[in-house]
């Protein structure tokens, strides 16, 4: 059946989220773009928590293979993602810093 | 529902939110360079959080093929985060946002699976999401793809334009809603499939109508439809946490592209349009042009720069190019030790992507509050007694500022004229992207200093220290 009330409440919560990131993403300065593209890339692997709820729940063959690649996937741009904007952040410093 | 399961599920909900707050509070501290390190740290905090409460909250029936993916994915994720070179970042994020699309539509096509084999009706909204999610994911993979095979020069980087373009996109688009709809009626996978591969192509077409020097657009608005397919795929789960980090992403990629088009003087409409990127065919040669130029060598540059009391060192992707991060660092070396007062004008287009040559610099161990944007800089020319363009071009055009028939005017630029003198550091006469004739090159104040970027500044940074 169709589920209105979920998908307003889905809705909400999207439209507020976008509204936050506009707000603190529009503060993050231009040198600091490139860190926030990989960064946010990191973040839109959260993919890998459908990944494992789809992987958890696949009956078949077919539907535990597709599952495991989502979560490879997703897996690649986490822990990529996460681990090469650490090494350009590590690379930022002040004027004296070593 | 059994009390335990509830009691689960409300410590999975608990969880989800404390990872959304990490995730806002992680983007925020990306606010200063001095805290951003900690920010991305929180952020992964949040995934970690995140993936062990779905773990837990769930029953979970078989370990033995994701655990498989995770490792697999795991260890390229980390090898090519290692290994990836500075200047191949686009690259590296053109690539991840395909996968990141890839991963949600194949999530869709596997909840598709398991609600078909477990009979009965589907109901509309969840067969809406999933064809969301299916297409945004599909298009994100195929783009990303292409976007990478420009930047990597796998495919042809000038934009390739098929006769009827037009006419097959918009009749992709009516074949991804009918199947759409044939979905909703009659959920099947044959519709799922042939909307799938409908958005396959449509990310192919998207992309490869646009030229190599639009690539930063690209990859900023592909960045932020990982983030919407992601969110695309919390609404078929019902999942508010990928709902919420999906949009944090899909307005992160937004904003970016809105800065991006600002700085190449087009419109977002123009971008989400696709076929961008056509050069009007104007002629790029520009050497027709035989007005006389003021060429200088590197003894005489070396001279200016060692009695200037203020620098600003204005770089373009050529620098990168030329791998003369170094060298110019090194040079501003020997000239703060001359007391010199030395900063960088980055424009927002200079490297590859957004903010590519400050990641450029900082690597080269340039101090980050010696690098400047636009509105920050601009200003300060008047009081500069030498600025050094290093491989940039078209940025530092002051036709974009005052002549309406130039096919850049209203492009936000670097106002490099209005320093005391300008030395420019350039292979030949050629003009830039645009096709534009540099008229910063003609004024009496400007100096030119043919070469290699990298040879002359080594030749410079050896006569600055013999002075």
């Amino acid at each position: 059946m169709f589920d209105a009330e979920a998908l307003i409440i889905a809705l909400t919560v999207f439209v507020l989220a976008i509204f936050i990131g506009y707000e603190v993403i529009t503060k993050v300065p231009p040198t600091l773009h490139t860190p926030l593209m990989s960064g946010s890339n990191a973040i839109s692997g959260i993919v890998i928590v459908g990944a494992l709820l789809v992987a958890g729940q696949a009956d078949g063959i077919t539907g535990q293979i597709l599952g495991a690649i989502a979560v490879g996937l997703a897996m690649i741009n986490v822990v990529g993602g996460f681990m090469v904007t650490d090494r350009m952040l590590k690379m930022f410093k002040r004027s004296g810093q070593k | 529902m059994s009390t335990d399961a509830l009691f689960h599920l409300n410590i999975t909900n608990s969880a989800y939110i404390i990872a959304a707050i990490l995730f806002i509070v992680g983007l925020k501290q990306l606010g200063s360079p001095a805290t951003a390190r900690n920010g991305n740290r929180m952020s992964a905090l949040a995934m970690l959080i995140a993936v062990l409460a779905t773990v837990v909250g769930n029953d979970i029936a078989s370990w033995e093929w994701i655990l498989g993916g995770a490792i697999i994915g795991s260890g390229i994720g980390a090898y090519s985060a290692r290994k990836i070179a500075m200047t191949s970042m686009p690259q590296l994020v053109a690539i991840f946002n395909g996968f990141g699309g890839a991963a949600s539509a194949i999530i869709a096509a596997d909840e598709l699976i398991h609600l078909i084999d477990g009979g009965g009706a589907i109901a509309e909204d969840v067969s809406i999401t999933i064809m969301a999610s299916v297409i945004v994911g599909s298009v994100t993979l195929t783009g990303s793809f292409v976007a990478f095979g420009k930047l990597q020069g796998l495919v042809p980087t000038r934009p390739i334009l098929l006769p009827i373009r037009n006419v097959i996109n918009v009749a992709l688009l009516i074949g991804m809603v009918a199947s759409t709809v044939w979905l909703i009626i009659d959920p099947s996978m044959t519709a799922f499939l042939i909307a799938g591969a409908i958005a396959l192509a449509l990310g192919i077409l998207v992309v490869i109508p646009i030229g190599g020097a639009d690539m930063p657009v690209v990859i900023a608005l592909l960045n932020s439809y990982s983030g919407i397919a992601g969110a695309a795929t919390g609404f078929v789960l019902g999942n508010n946490i990928l709902i919420i980090s999906g949009s944090l992403v899909g307005a992160s990629g937004i904003i970016l592209t809105r800065i991006m088009t600002k700085a190449m003087n087009r419109s977002l409409a123009n971008v989400m349009l696709g076929g961008f990127g056509v050069e009007d065919g104007a002629s790029s040669s520009g050497s027709d042009d035989d007005r006389p130029v003021t060429s200088i060598q590197a003894e005489d540059a070396a001279m200016m720069l060692a009695y200037a009391q203020s620098v600003i060192f204005v770089p373009g992707y050529g620098l990168a190019v030329a791998q003369a991060q170094h060298q110019v660092r090194e040079l501003a070396d020997l000239l703060k030790a001359k007391g010199i007062s030395v900063r960088y004008a980055i424009h927002p287009v200079a490297g590859r992507m957004p903010g590519h040559m400050n990641v450029l610099l900082a690597e080269a161990n340039v101090p980050y509050d010696e690098l400047k944007d636009l509105d920050e800089i601009n200003g300060e020319f008047q009081r500069t007694d030498v600025a050094v363009v290093i491989g940039a071009n078209d940025v530092t055009n002051p036709s974009a500022r005052t002549d309406k028939s130039s096919p850049i005017y209203g492009m936000p630029i670097l106002n490099v004229d209005q320093a005391q003198s300008v030395i420019i550091l350039k292979r030949s006469m050629s003009s830039g992207f645009a096709g534009v004739q540099n008229e910063l090159f003609f004024l009496d104040k400007t100096q030119m200093l043919f070469g290699d970027a990298k040879a002359s500044i080594e030749k410079i940074v050896s006569e600055v220290k013999d002075l």
